[in-house]
């Protein structure tokens, strides 16, 4: 009896988040059994970084079998389902905790809030990410968004004597429920339509009715509202600025990476493989979805130029990347969602790394978040000033760094596509955005030392920062194994 | 050795980089190493010379190898005549720039020469690849250098400059990216398999309405580099804010990549569009337009940067109705022009450099009667300046007058609209020699000032050397220059040379291997 409701296979597929999860619990439990000493929290990230290991290793079973068994693996009756997509993105879920993991030590006791529970936060995210992935039905992936969204909501409000952390939890807490009430809706929509949960059977059930029947544009567009949200696309953006200023910048750093990718392996879900229910339906939403990306690239790019805090800069960056990794999704073709996936990718490395420098600048008693903080950072160290420049020539697209490939491949699909209106904006947009990033560059390398604090470096930090700027090199140089793990990763089945 | 030849050229200057970030901080360590580094990447690139086969088709000590499959770009240099001309105006160049440093910078000085031997690789690059892609990459990749050296080590308005000089190009090189993607979407669409050779892309057929979209995307990318007429207006503020060995650089080499541009890849490429007579009659006025507008500033400028800045929009607008003529003698002469430009108005702006160190001003009624004080440099100053305004037996000359020959044979008005900008360049550039130069020292302070050292004496020499040489011997240039531009003739009007002969002995001589050298 207990084999039919929960079998081997069933376990395999979850291993990664029963790890996660586990850890999570363990790390709640022995912050105040075991480690009651601030001082043995070190421990803690030691946790945090098994954790991994076991998941990494998960992870890679899971490709074993996948490679032996070919397709995909679906467990507890089609509601999970694992395969290649899945495993590229709990990859990156895996390499954002990691580093955020790593650098939080050094962040939250300079912001003097270094709590245990920080770090089974992380996991429980990445716990909620996984199942963003790998679920393929509606509860399942349901579940995985609000486990992600409520451990994001706590982190945000970390800093419990900042106000502007508390300020950004409740906004991000408050709209993130309103979106969810959205999401939900469009699901209970889906559920009636077809009876299932199951997104095979509802896929099934759309694409046998018109394409413009109203029930499933209504579960369409209250969908695409929840989903439009959380991957922080304009109009439903207004949350991300101020969330992202306030919150920790680790927190801000993890967010805009993996809750991003999760966000958007979730819209993918949805919106484009033999398992969406909206993949019968896309000349309904693709016009849709072009006039969102635009609107987005355009309220991202321009809100962007006048910023005089970096982090507040950079979330109106990550809203434009928003933007165009949507026009991967537009575009719809092979292209496109292979761009989607090097663009989360090479994002990944890219946004990490630039936030890594600015968590660098916080110091005891120092936010360091403002341009003047970054100011004259070449002449204070060099180093940081050199990755933080990599990082943002990549984020501007230029080669040869690896944003450069996110921002081709999403070119290229849009070409493909025949979207040459979309492409030709896409490009303009690209100009407007080194104008505000290279004012980040002036600041660092031409204007004085205004802050001569040394920065805040770690052990942790100094991993951090060479994996994300070695990797937004090496992959903007010789990207071809990482073009094969993306373009191996397509939502086919 | 041979065959990794190119390999070596392009990534001398990158070596010297990684050695220069690891040497310790002392000045004149850093001075002479990075002096060096550039040496070496001229004498790496001699043999280029030697071993060239004059009159050989296609490309020679061709490199090739898979780079990225996924997306059909390849590792692929070459070099033909046109780019053997560029690589070897990028690595004399690059020696002298790294001369004319010496002392004029002080300032952060590792960061600085570690930007111009990447901005060096980053231009060989651009001349080296035979793959769209690789290409793009070095393109792009001379942006950040080039905006540093600007942003860092310019004038007072250096970060409006940088900017803007970013922007203007970055933009107009991502609408190319457009145009190559089209491309490519179109090749893949006919052939089934995704390929950035330039060999393969040119056996793409389009229809001539793509063609032209395509066209245009490419000319906005290499119009804003050139600077053509309209997209002009950021070369005189890069050019007044860089220091002066960025200046050199700009104009000598970078200002190059644009015509390079449209003479490998929007000709070759897309011969249709790039023959047809209302694009050509656009891109022809434009050059006039550009050949005489940047002539009448010049006469209006009162400051002596920007009066070299603007001469250079309108040396370039010479070199654009060149490769708009479409004949032999428009395109090699522009490409011969492309280097006089390098030379000469390279010498105009290290003259500028030398005077600016000593006075600090560059306002050009500060001075007058320099030549009681400096007679050396007012000698040097002569012959960069009747160079760059095109006296016979010096290079400008031979440029201009291949240039006219081929524009009157496009179209006789071309001809005699350009032939004024060679009046109006005497006008401007005699008028500015006059105010700085001769009569007598109205200013005190032009008194003390002292003349050109040994080490600035030296790095105008070879420039010299090379001025006089094309302009009494130009033979060996056009020998190298006319397969590659017979090919690209054929290219764009098949049959061109067994219709109508108007220079049957270019023709001719064209198809034998190992020409006249």
């Amino acid at each position: 009896m207990i084999d039919s409701l929960y079998s081997a296979q069933d376990h395999f597929s979850i291993l990664p988040a029963l790890m996660l999860a586990l850890f999570g619990c363990a790390i709640l439990l022995f912050d105040f059994w075991v480690f009651p000493d601030p001082r043995q929290r070190k421990w803690l990230l030691i946790f945090v970084v098994l954790a991994e290991g076991f998941t990494g290793f998960g992870l890679v079973k899971q490709m074993h079998w996948i490679a032996g068994n070919g397709g995909a693996l679906s467990a507890f009756n089609g509601s999970v389902q694992v395969d290649q997509f899945s495993i590229f993105f709990n990859w990156l879920f895996l390499i954002a905790a990691l580093i955020v993991a790593l650098v939080s030590y050094q962040y939250l006791e300079n912001a003097g809030e270094h709590h245990g529970e920080y770090y089974s936060l992380i996991l429980f995210a990445q716990c909620g990410m996984y199942f963003l992935a790998t679920g393929a039905d509606l509860v399942t992936l349901f579940i995985g968004l609000e486990l992600m969204a409520l451990s994001f909501y706590v982190m945000v409000g970390f800093l419990r004597s900042e106000k502007r952390s508390n300020e950004a939890a409740l906004k991000y807490l408050l709209l993130g429920a309103f979106s969810s009430g959205f999401l939900v809706y469009g699901f209970s929509v889906l559920y009636g339509i077809a009876g299932s949960t199951n997104l095979r059977t509802i896929a099934d059930t759309v694409a046998s009715r018109p394409a413009w029947d109203p029930m499933v544009y209504l579960a369409l567009i209250t969908t695409s509202v929840g989903l439009l949200f959380k991957v922080a696309a304009a109009p439903f953006h207004m949350w991300a600025p101020d969330a992202y200023e306030g919150a920790p910048t680790t927190v801000t750093a993890y967010l805009s990476v993996a809750s991003k990718a999760a966000s958007f392996a979730f819209l993918l879900r949805l919106f484009y493989g033999q398992l969406a229910p909206f993949a019968a339906i896309r000349e309904v939403w693709a016009p849709i979805l072009a006039v969102i990306a635009v609107i987005t690239m355009t309220v991202g790019n321009l809100a962007a130029i006048n910023q005089t805090n970096v982090k507040r800069l950079l979330a109106y960056s990550s809203i434009s990347h928003a933007g165009y990794i949507l026009l991967g999704v537009v575009a719809g073709n092979e292209q496109g969602i292979t761009g989607v996936e090097v663009y989360l990718m090479v994002y990944t490395f890219m946004n990490l790394g630039a936030f890594l420098v600015l968590i660098a600048l916080r110091r005891q008693k120092i936010i360091g978040d403002e341009m003047d903080d970054i100011s004259g950072l070449m002449k204070k160290s060099p180093g940081y000033a050199v990755l933080m420049l990599i990082f943002l020539i990549s984020l501007a697209g230029i080669p040869p760094t690896a944003g450069f490939l996110g921002k081709y491949y999403i070119f290229w699909s849009l070409i493909e596509a025949h979207q040459y209106t979309l492409a030709v904006i896409a490009t303009l947009y690209a100009a407007v955005a080194i104008y505000y990033y290279f004012r980040i560059v002036k600041s660092m390398f031409v204007s004085d030392v205004k802050d001569k604090e040394p920065m805040a470096t770690s052990f942790g930090m100094r991993v951090a920062l060479a994996v994300s700027g070695v990797m937004t090199l090496v992959i903007g140089i010789y990207p071809e194994p990482f073009l094969k793990l993306a373009q191996n990763s397509l939502l086919l089945r | 050795m041979d065959q990794h030849l190119l390999s070596i050229v392009l990534l001398t200057p990158l070596a010297g980089l990684l050695v220069l970030l690891l040497l310790p901080g002392n000045k004149t360590v850093i001075r002479v190493w990075a002096n060096l580094a550039a040496l070496a990447g001229f004498l790496v690139s001699l043999p280029l010379v030697f071993r060239f086969q004059t009159g050989v088709p296609g490309f020679q000590f061709e490199e090739r190898a898979d780079w990225i499959p996924s997306l059909g770009a390849h590792y692929h240099l070459g070099l033909d005549g046109i780019s053997l001309l560029m690589v070897m105006l990028t690595t004399v160049m690059g020696v002298i720039a790294m001369l004319c440093s010496w002392s004029a910078v002080q300032d952060r000085m590792k960061s600085y020469y570690a930007m111009f031997l990447l901005l060096q690789t980053g231009m060989i690059g651009v001349f080296l690849s035979l793959d769209f892609f690789l290409f793009y990459i070095f393109w792009e990749l001379v942006l950040v250098p080039m905006y540093f050296i600007i942003g860092v080590w310019g004038g007072p308005r250096k970060l409006y400059a940088a900017i803007k000089f970013f922007l203007y190009t970055l933009a107009g090189s991502v609408l190319m990216l457009l145009g190559i993607l089209t491309l490519y979407f179109q090749h893949f669409q006919q052939f089934g398999f995704y390929t950035f050779e330039i060999s393969d892309l040119m056996k793409t057929a389009m229809s001539l309405n793509m063609q032209e979209w395509v066209f245009w995307a490419f000319f906005i990318g290499f119009a804003i580099k050139v600077p053509m007429f309209p997209f002009h207006t950021w070369l005189p503020d890069a050019h007044v804010e860089a220091p002066t060995a960025g200046s050199v650089i700009l104009a000598a080499v970078l200002l190059k990549m644009g015509t390079y541009g449209f003479l490998r890849f929007s000709l070759p490429l897309l011969p249709q569009a790039s023959a047809d007579r209302s694009i050509v009659q656009i891109l022809a006025v434009l050059s006039i337009i550009g050949i005489i507008y940047g002539a009448l500033v010049c006469l209006m400028q009162k400051d002596w940067k920007k009066l070299v800045a603007y001469s250079s929009v309108s040396h370039l607008g010479f070199c654009t109705l060149g490769i708009f003529s479409m004949n032999p003698n428009g395109i090699a002469g522009s490409v011969l022009q492309q280097v006089n430009h390098g030379i000469s108005t390279g010498m105009l702006f290290m003259v500028i450099g030398v005077i600016y160190e000593r006075r600090h001003t560059r306002e050009i009624s500060e001075y007058g009667g320099l030549a009681h004080v400096m007679p050396r440099f007012a000698i040097i100053f002569a012959i960069a300046m009747l160079s760059s305004a095109g006296l016979p037996l010096l290079n400008g000359f031979v440029g201009e007058f291949t240039i006219l020959q081929g524009a009157f044979e496009a179209n006789r008005w071309w001809a005699a609209f350009a032939v004024t900008g060679v009046i109006l360049g005497a006008a401007y550039l005699l008028w500015l020699y006059q105010r700085t130069i001769l009569g007598q020292v109205t200013n005190g302070k032009n008194l003390t000032i002292p003349d050109m050292n040994f080490r600035e004496v030296a790095m105008f020499l070879p420039l010299i050397a090379w001025a006089i040489w094309i302009g009494v011997y130009p033979k060996p240039f056009f020998d190298v220059l006319r397969q590659p531009v017979t090919e690209i003739v054929e290219r764009v009007h098949p049959g061109y040379f067994n219709a109508s002969q108007p220079q049957p002995a270019l023709a001719q001589t064209g198809t034998q291997p190992g020409g006249a050298r």
